[in-house]
Order: C-alpha cells, then structure tokens, then sequence
C-alpha cells in the first residue's frame, strides 16, 4: 500500500529530476517525459484498483505516526482525481511532441510539466494541510515558469496577473493555516476535523473557513475571483494551457471540496449559502464572459470558468441538503451523496473535455494559422475530422446526452431538485444552452461558414516530419474524445465510483479512523498528548504537546 | 579580480572551505547543521574560486555542468527514500546500517543521510547556478 499510494507523486519527481539530468539532450527528455506520464497513468490505475473496494488507502511519510507525521490519504475521490492527472499527462505528453517548439523544449519544458504533475498529486494525496500549502507552492512556481516560457509580450503580461493573484491566495491560505493551528494545534486534517468538532466557537471557525474559500477561491477561478484566468489562458501554447484547464483549477476546487466537507461542517448552513452564491454567480459570468468572445481560446478560458461553478454546485448542494435537514436524516444524506457524486463526475468531465477543446484549438491554429473566430471559416470541408473531434467535445461540454457532461449535470441537476435548491438548478440549465450557443458559434464560424477573405494561407506541411508532429497532435485528441463518448455511454462504472467518492466524503469518522489508526480512540477524548511512540517503532520516541480545547 | 592575494589565499582556502562544509554536513545529523548549510558553504568556497580565478576556470573544477549537479542531488535525495519502501515501509523511512571499523568503533549509516547528501549537492547546484546566470547578466 505504501509504494501504491506514493508512486503518483514519485513518478513524476523522477521524471523531474531525469529531465533536469538530461537537461541537453532533448530527445531523451521527450522519451523521459512520455515514459514517466505513461507509469503514472499505470500507478494511478492501481491506485484507482486499491481504492476500489471503499478502503481509505493511508501511509504515514517516513514512519511518523498521524497526527504528528506527515499522512498521505486517498480515498475514491483522490485516487480519481489522480487518474485525471494520468490521463492528462499521458495525452498532454504525447501533444507536446508534436506541438512544442525546441526553444521551449531546451528550456526545461518538459521539467515543469512533471512538477506540476508531481504538485497536483501530491495535493490531492496530502492528508496535512500545510503539506498541501507546499505541494500548491511546487505548482505555482512551476506553472509561473511554464506560463513564461518563451517570454512572449502577451505572455508576460497574463503571467503577472496570475502571479500576482495566486501568490495573494498562498499568502491568505498560509495565514489561514498558522490561525488554524493556533487554534487547534494540529494540521493533520483527520485529527482536525475531530478537534473542530468539539470547538466551542464554530462562528470563529466559519470566518476562518472564509479565509480557506477565498483562498481555494482564488486558486479554482471562482466567482468574484477569477479574473486571472482569462487574462493568462490564452497566452501561453495550448499544450500549457491544456494543462493549467485540465488539473490545475480542480485543484481549488478539491481542496474547497476537501475541508468543506471534512474540516469546515460546523455551520453548514452558512457556507451552503455562500457556496450556492458563488457557484451560480461562477456559472453566469462564466458564461456570458464566453458569449462576447470571439478567439477560440478566450472563449473557452472563460468556459473554464463557467463550469467550475458546475464543480462547486454538487458541493454547495449537499451541504444544502444536509444543513435544511435532520441531523440524521437517510434522504438528506443520499441527496448529498448524489450531489457530491456529481461533483466529481463533473470534475473528472471537466478535466478531460476541457483539456480536449483546448488540444483542437491548438490543432486548429496549427493547421489554419489562426484562431481568431472572423478569420476562420469553412473547416469542415479542409478538415472534417478535426470538425467531428471539435463536436464530440463541445456537445460533452454543453451537456448533450451520450457524453461524460450529460451524465454530470444529470447528476446534479438531480441531487438539486432533490435538495431543493430551485434558482441554482434553474442557473446551471440556462447556463447549459449559453454554452451549447458558445459550442455553436465556435462550430459555425469555424467549420461551418465561408472562408472569409482575411483566412491567413494555411501553414504549410512539408514532409514527413510534419505529418508525424501533426499526427502526434491528433492521436490524443482522438484518446480523449473517445473517452468522454466512452464513459457517456458506459456510464454506470464511472457513476458507482463517484458516488463512493460521495459517500466517502461525507463519512468523516471513515476518514478520520483511516488516517489516526490505533490512536483515533485518544484523538476523540482529547487525550493524544503524552503519545510518545510512532506506528512502527525503530525512531527515537517524541513527545507531543497538544491543546486540549482549543 | 586581478589580485595575487585572492588567487594565493584562494588555493588555501578552498580545501579548507570545502572539508569545513562536509563537516558541518556530518554533524547535521544530531546537531545544527546539515546538507542546506554545508551546500551553501561549499557553494561560497566555490564563489569564492570564481572571483579568484574566473567562472571558466570554476566550471573546469566542478567537470560536470552544474544541472547534472542538481539532478544527482536530488535524485540522491529521492532515492533515498526508497529504500523503505523496498522494506514495505512508508516511503522515506529511515533505514539504518552498521559497519564495523576495526579498532574505531561502529559507524552507523542510513537514509537521512543520504537524503542530506542529496540536499548538499542540489544546494552547491542551484546557488551555483544562480551566482553564475547572475554573473553573465552584469
């Protein structure tokens, strides 16, 4: 289990160093690179398979018993979002090949992609919040280089933005966390979800959970604070921002996901509210921020945003349902765990369409030299393919039946209607035919009209070496387009493991019992603080202070 | 820097500086010290041989270029937490060896201070590195 749970954060730190190592020779990094998204692809399926029978996966770092180590945790919805990140790599490697110039290549492309890969793990696995605070430092900075290579004015000036905003968000969140620890002294999130539990303030709790929202806020490009991201997503080349679309935004929204069910459950009432607000307000400025665009990535970076409220609304649903409900009520918690279900379908969906539109937009500006929707036209006869590849994922992402977005809305919609939560339900559906409009205007400017005059010459390909680097470009277009059609129609898998990613989520003391172990007992008494020994002996013995009440 | 002094002090000091850093990398262990420190003072021993002798004459000293430095570094430091797993222990576990040296008593040797070898040669990297792209600027 040990080696299980830590290969997806260690395969790509390898691959790291090996590129860093090969530093000159870039056909070797491109092998490195492939060669590593390709083992963690295969470590995040056996990850997938050892979570796939309801256990909580856990390991304690070096040996250091929770709640004092450091405790990494993957339950169905890490080991899910973990497979995202396997999945994007594998295709985001593979499109890089053949679309990433050497200038980049030989300034460490390849280096930062898997430190990202690692960061995103590694966050998704940590079961201590200030470890999570350095996996989303790794993913920052590395992202910030990634977002710069190459140095383009455009670049530069979506770079500062991002930076700027996201280093505010690292500061709130390391903030957020010295005041939780001064609180409750323990950043073991199992142990501090025990320890919040018996606070005998929750309002001081719920302002500090404020803090933790704006600070995932900002992080997962929510409502009123995503204005970094359509000002940087369009920069950088598509292979980049396929990267920041797919994984980097899921991110915020898991860890939003993560401590507001499992940290931050005192005053649901409350935060539902506030939640349910943003993911409808993230939903329509979205989308209508998308409606005014006209360059086929602008459009889409603002779809990004649109659907993190999707994201957010499985959340902000359940916490609904169970705040509006009995403490102990059966039908509240199945609501919440269809909600929560859909939460991470939709994640899952989000991740692999969205990284996908934005892999054809690069294709499409490959092979038409541009992407600006008034110099596009008449696509679909020079290249039909690229037009049915470009229709699977935008009708996924619009919601149309047989496909991975269909079923995620469905769910939600569904756990919406059951919670009662009326003017959100209502949002999210009208939002879905501003997207299918965006979809569509997309499809008509593009593929569907007459080239218009101002249609650049096409770039050229010549040769072989082309044909193979446009090839390398198609191949995991097709992969993900498969697979948001595949998962659409055998959807029943994918639905049985979101909702246990659901259930488990909202079966805290699960949770708590996997990470604490032998000493949960003493975590719930209050009494863990002359525990001297750690799980497996063999380490000189520490003692432990902790404050009883905080 | 043109200066006999520097060049003639340097050739001393630079054995010096070096032995100097591997020490406080071995005390690191149980005392203050450790691979962050020891590679920051082995990276000043070699600034110090840059201003003395130039940047050429540094790299010819170093043989390997300096990424080939932090990619061992830190592959020696992620290596080290392998070895654990190998045991099915968590990963970075700490392994321990004992080897006896004949008349000198035992010396115990295991993964936390390979992890700090790794951190020292990574640190001497990335200093290096920065000491020098900042150098090409100016």
């Amino acid at each position: 289990m040990n080696l299980t749970i830590v290969a997806p954060i260690l395969i790509p730190l390898a691959t790291t160093v090996l590129c860093i190592g090969l530093w000159k020779d870039r056909t070797m990094q491109r092998f490195a690179s492939v060669a590593g998204a390709l083992s963690l692809m295969a470590a995040s399926i056996s990850l997938l398979y050892a979570t796939s029978d309801g256990d909580i996966v856990t390991s304690d770092a070096a040996g250091w018993a929770a709640p004092f180590g450091i405790t990494l945790v993957a339950d169905t919805l890490s080991a899910m979002l973990v497979m995202l990140n396997g999945v994007i790599a594998v295709a985001l490697t593979i499109y890089s090949l053949g679309a990433i110039d050497t200038k980049r290549e030989s300034f460490g492309y390849h280096t930062l992609v898997h430190a990202v890969l690692a960061a995103c793990s590694g966050a998704f696995l940590t079961g201590d919040i200030f470890n999570m605070y350095v996996w989303f430092e790794i993913m920052l900075l590395a992202s910030f280089v990634l977002l710069t290579l190459g140095g383009e004015r455009g670049q530069l000036e979506g770079a500062i933005k991002y930076v700027t905003l996201n280093l505010l968000s690292s500061g709130i969140f390391l903030a957020a966390i010295g005041l939780l620890y001064g609180m409750t002294g323990t950043l073991n999130m199992a142990h501090l979800s025990i320890v919040l539990d018996r606070a005998e303030n929750p309002g001081a709790i719920t302002a500090l959970a404020m803090l933790f929202l704006v600070a995932f806020g900002i992080k997962a490009a929510v409502f009123p604070l995503f204005f970094w991201l359509p000002a940087s997503y369009h920069t950088p080349p598509v292979a980049i921002t396929a990267l920041f679309a797919g994984l980097l935004t899921k991110v915020g929204v898991y860890s939003i996901m993560r401590t507001f069910t499992l940290l931050f459950d005192q005053q649901m009432d409350i935060t539902a509210m506030i939640l349910m607000w943003i993911s409808g307000m993230t939903m329509v400025t979205g989308v209508l921020g998308a409606a005014c665009q006209f360059e086929i990535r602008r459009i889409l970076a603002f779809h990004s945003v649109s659907q993190i409220g999707y994201m957010l609304m499985g959340l902000a649903v359940a916490l609904y349902a169970l705040a509006n409900a009995q403490p102990d009520s059966v039908v509240a918690r199945e609501t919440a765990t269809v909600a929560l279900a859909g939460s991470a379908m939709f994640l899952l969906h989000h991740g692999i369409v969205k990284g996908n539109l934005f892999l054809i937009s690069g294709l499409i500006q490959r092979l038409a030299g541009t992407s600006e929707l008034k110099d596009l036209g008449g696509l679909i006869k020079t290249h039909p393919w690229t037009g049915v590849l470009f229709l699977a994922s935008a009708l996924s992402l619009a919601g149309i039946p047989i496909s991975t977005g269909f079923w995620g809305k469905f769910v939600l919609i569904k756990s919406g209607l059951a919670a009662g939560a009326f003017a959100l339900v209502a949002a999210s559906l009208c939002v879905s035919i501003l997207t299918l409009y965006s979809m569509t205007k997309i499809w008509a400017e593009a593929f569907w009209k007459e080239p218009p005059e101002s249609m650049p010459e096409p770039l050229a390909i010549e040769g072989k070496g082309d044909q193979v680097r446009i090839g390398l470009m198609a191949a995991p277009i097709i992969g993900l387009a498969a697979a948001t059609i595949g998962l659409g129609v055998f959807v029943d898998p994918l639905y049985r493991v979101a909702e246990r990613a659901g259930d488990q989520l909202l079966n805290t003391e699960a949770y708590q019992r996997a990470v604490l172990g032998e000493h949960y007992d003493r975590a719930v008494e209050g009494t863990l603080h002359e525990l001297a020994t750690v799980s497996d002996g063999g380490h000189v013995p520490v003692t432990a202070h902790e404050e009883d009440q905080p | 820097m043109n200066s006999i002094i520097l060049r003639t002090a340097t050739r001393f000091m630079l054995p010096l500086l070096i032995l100097f850093s591997i020490v406080v990398l071995l005390r690191g262990h149980n005392q203050p010290g450790g691979g962050f420190v020891g590679g920051l003072l082995a990276t000043s021993a070699f600034a110090l041989y840059a201003m003395a002798f130039g940047v050429p004459a540094m790299q010819r000293i170093l043989r390997v270029p300096l990424t080939t430095y932090i990619a061992v570094g830190l592959g020696i430091a992620l290596a080290s937490g392998v070895p654990g797993l190998l045991e099915g222990k968590p990963f970075l576990y700490g392994m321990w060896t004992s080897f006896d040296l004949a008349g000198f008593g035992t010396l115990k040797v295991g993964t936390p201070f390979l992890f700090d070898i790794g951190v020292y040669i990574t640190v001497l990297g990335v200093c290096l590195l920065m000491l020098l792209t900042l150098a090409e600027e100016s």
